[in-house]
Parts: structure tokens; C-alpha cells; sequence
């Protein structure tokens, strides 16, 4: 009988860890990559940034690998988060080029240092920030109204 | 004797037939795909893990012609889902194809790559496990660990479809991306589940795009669509006789092309360095990767 209680409060004791873990993990889910970001990483400045041709660039390399899980429109979809977002906009350059290079694995966001070359991830990175700026830049490099306007 | 002849006039028909069956079973699946940048290897493994959600097809094959044996096509439909960030799954169905013999199934594997650290580091390490179930004319030489050889390729299909193995492997996966270039070296355990000794495997490789910007406009052979690399891999015998005694040794340069809004192509000619080896292997892949696999079927139901 004794081991019986035993067993049970060890269960409830699992479960209620089980619970707190998936409540700090919910509670970091948003921007909890920012605070990682070592400083010289996010001093880092883009080379590409303002450059139109690095910002057409970027756009067909995100309309190929980053559209479908943040949208051609970049607003996000489902779970997947807006880039057009004022923590987006408001990242530094190097914060996102840290995100593109360690992803949020957790978080489902992959890394894309083995897939992407630096250079390539900064023409990307040039490309979100436009649509931040104006917000009428299209990956073809022609200007584009938002949500289909 | 006629229906031998008749047998093997069928079988010649076959490979080809269940081969174009299954690219136009891609290429209607694939009306979207995307390229997938990953280094061009067709061995060893990088740190690239599919992005959660993608669904990659992939049909890779092995041409060779080894001595005192019959020349052979061996082909591996894989498909390999993102499942996490930091897992990916594969299942593996095998077959192959010997002149002057039959065409014949030969197995599966399933495989999970996992990546115990969430962040880039220096070397990126992933964790690699594998059951497999294949018999012994299996020609798909995903990997070439223990004292697998040239004489392992020599016996008919129907003595090899006799012997069934069932093996667990593990690799472990060190990868790491210097200015460009990836690094990765694999380190293969196999232990089958009959009573044979744990046997050891390693391949490495190293690759880089060939242009490290994209370009402005869309374009079909530039440079950033192809990637160049080279790959080597063998055998480390087993526990009992650890080392390249009495193992097979390969170097293979590779390269790949993406296709614009199309597929990859990958292809590796891999020459034997030793005598337990094949003169030469060619090998290539065509791989297609449907982005976000689930969205389209939720489409697909509206």
C-alpha cells in the first residue's frame, strides 16, 4: 500500500514537472533567441544592406527556401512568424544573421549555415529588411503592394 | 531453356520500366519543389538535417562492373522527412538489377539523424541510427563498412535472397562549415543482429557551392547552382581486426547541379583503391524536395 502512494506521488510529481517545463518553454517562444545573441554578433553590420541588386538577390533566394513557412508575403503563416514584425524590423542585422546561422531548432526554425553560403544569408537578410523599410519590395526587385493590394 | 530466355527478356524490361514509373511518380508528386543546397555527397553525411516539414524524394543509384562478376544498377528510393528541427527520419526501399541474371527487391532501412546541440558550433555533431533488412544481394552500397568487398558482389540474386540480415547502425556525424567549405567526417558501427562481430566504417568529405552569392536574375548554369566536392570511404574491418586490412577503399570527386525550381542532380564516379574494391562505382541521385509536405495535402483536402 505504501509503495502504491509512493508510485503516485512519484507520477504526479513527473507530471507536474512535465507541465512546468512546457510553460517556460511556451513562455520563451517568442524572441527568447534575441537574448542569446553574443554582442559581437550582433554588431555585426550587413555588407549588402540598401543594395537593390543584393536586395533582388535575396528575395528569389527567399522565395525559394523561406516563403513557405513565412509566406511570399512574409507575414507569416500558422505558428511560422511574421518578418515583417517590428521585433524582426527591429533586430540588427547581426541578430538575424546569428538566427540564420544557429537557427531555433527547438522552435523548428533549421540553421542555414550548411546550406546557404554567408554571402547568400546576407543578400537574404538585405531583402527583409527592405520590406521592413518600405514594405512594398518584391523578391523580383519591383515594387509590389502588401497582402495582395 | 525458352523460358529462362523468356525470364530473363522480362527482367531486362523491368528496371528500366519500374525506375521511369517511379521518377514520373516524383515528378506528378512534385509539382512544387524546391533545390536543396546541401553538399553534393552521396556517402557521407553532413550536419544538413531536412528543414521540419519538407519531404525529400530522392532516387539513388550505383553503376558497376566488378571483375569475374556481372554488371549491376543498384536503386534506393529514399524519403527523408524533417520531423524536428533537430530529427530527421528516412526510410530507405532497395533493389538492384544484374545483367544475365534477374531484377530483385532486396530491402529497406529506416533511419533517424538527430542533433544533440541546437546550436553551431565549430564541429556540429549528429547522431546517426539505423535498422536495415536486407538480403544478401543488396547492391545499394549506401556505405562500405567491415570487410565488405568485390566478392560480395559476385554471387547470383537467388543464393543472395536466401540470406536475410537484419543490422543496427550507428554513426556519428562530425560536420563543420570553414569559409565556404564543409567539412564532415562519419564514423559507422554495424552490428549485425545475427552472431557477427560489431564491424567499423568511416567516410569523409568535403565540398563548397562554387558561388557563394546569388544572382540578381534567375539563371540555369551558373555557378551558384553547382556544388563540387570529394569523398572518401572504406571499411575498418571489425572488432576482432581493426584496420584497412582486407577492406575496400574508395576516393570519389562529386558534384551537383540544382535545377532552377527543379531537382537535384548529383553524380560521383568513385575509384577503387585497392584490390577488395570495384574498379570504379558510379554513382548519382536525383533528389526532389516538396517544402511543408502536410500543407499541401490540408490543400489537397479543401
Amino acid at each position: 500500500m505504501a509503495s502504491g502512494t509512493s508510485t503516485y506521488r512519484r507520477n504526479l510529481l513527473a507530471l507536474a514537472l512535465a507541465l512546468v517545463s512546457a510553460a517556460v518553454a511556451y513562455a520563451t517562444a517568442d524572441g527568447s533567441w534575441l537574448k542569446h545573441v553574443p554582442d559581437a554578433d550582433r554588431a555585426r553590420t550587413n555588407p549588402y544592406a540598401g543594395q537593390a541588386d543584393a536586395i533582388a538577390a535575396g528575395g528569389r533566394v527567399f522565395e525559394d527556401h523561406c516563403a513557405k513557412c513565412h509566406g511570399a508575403d512574409a507575414e507569416g503563416r500558422g505558428k511560422k512568424p511574421s518578418l515583417r514584425s517590428s521585433r524582426i524590423q527591429g533586430a540588427t542585422d547581426g541578430e538575424i544573421f546569428w538566427l540564420l546561422k544557429n537557427g531555433n531548432l527547438g522552435k523548428g526554425m533549421p540553421t542555414w549555415s550548411n546550406k546557404l553560403p554567408e554571402q547568400t544569408r546576407w543578400q537574404v537578410i538585405a531583402y527583409v529588411k527592405s520590406l521592413g523599410k518600405s514594405g512594398l519590395f518584391s523578391y523580383s526587385g519591383q515594387p509590389a503592394a502588401r497582402n495582395g493590394k | 531453356m525458352h523460358s529462362e530466355i523468356k525470364s530473363r527478356g522480362r527482367t531486362v524490361l523491368t528496371a528500366p520500366f519500374v525506375f521511369a514509373a517511379l521518377m514520373a511518380l516524383c515528378l506528378g508528386i512534385c509539382v512544387q519543389t524546391a533545390r536543396a543546397q546541401e553538399p553534393p555527397y552521396l556517402v557521407t553525411y553532413s550536419d544538413a538535417l531536412e528543414e521540419p516539414g519538407n519531404l525529400e524524394i530522392a532516387v539513388k543509384g550505383v553503376q558497376a562492373a566488378p571483375k569475374n562478376g556481372n554488371p549491376f544498377v543498384g536503386a534506393t528510393l529514399e524519403l527523408e522527412y524533417g520531423a524536428k528541427g533537430w530529427w530527421t527520419t528516412e526510410v530507405y526501399l532497395a533493389g538492384q538489377s544484374t545483367q544475365n541474371d534477374s531484377t530483385v527487391f532486396t530491402g529497406f532501412r529506416w533511419e533517424n539523424r538527430v542533433r544533440p546541440l541546437l546550436r553551431e558550433h565549430f564541429i556540429n555533431p549528429v547522431l546517426y541510427m539505423e535498422f536495415e533488412d536486407h538480403n544478401q544481394a543488396d547492391r545499394s552500397l549506401l556505405e562500405i563498412p567491415g570487410h565488405d568487398g568485390i566478392s560480395d558482389l559476385i554471387g547470383s540474386n537467388a543464393d543472395g535472397r536466401k540470406s536475410v540480415e537484419r543490422a543496427i547502425e550507428l554513426k556519428l556525424i562530425l560536420s563543420s562549415t570553414i569559409k565556404g567549405w564543409n567539412v564532415s567526417e562519419n564514423f559507422i558501427a554495424e552490428k549485425s543482429l545475427s552472431n557477427r562481430p560489431w564491424e567499423f566504417g568511416y567516410a569523409l568529405g568535403t565540398s563548397r557551392p562554387l558561388a557563394s552569392k546569388a544572382s540578381v536574375r534567375p539563371c540555369f548554369f551558373c555557378r551558384q547552382n553547382f556544388a563540387a566536392g570529394a569523398e572518401m570511404y572504406g571499411g575498418l574491418s571489425d572488432r576482432y581486426s581493426f584496420g584497412l586490412r582486407q577492406t575496400s577503399q574508395y576516393l570519389a570527386p562529386t558534384v551537383s547541379f540544382d535545377l532552377p525550381k527543379g531537382p537535384t542532380i548529383t553524380f560521383s564516379p568513385s575509384f577503387g583503391l585497392n584490390t577488395n574494391s570495384v574498379g570504379v562505382l558510379y554513382r548519382f541521385k536525383v533528389s526532389y524536395e516538396i517544402q511543408q509536405i502536410f500543407s499541401h495535402l490540408h490543400k489537397g483536402a479543401n
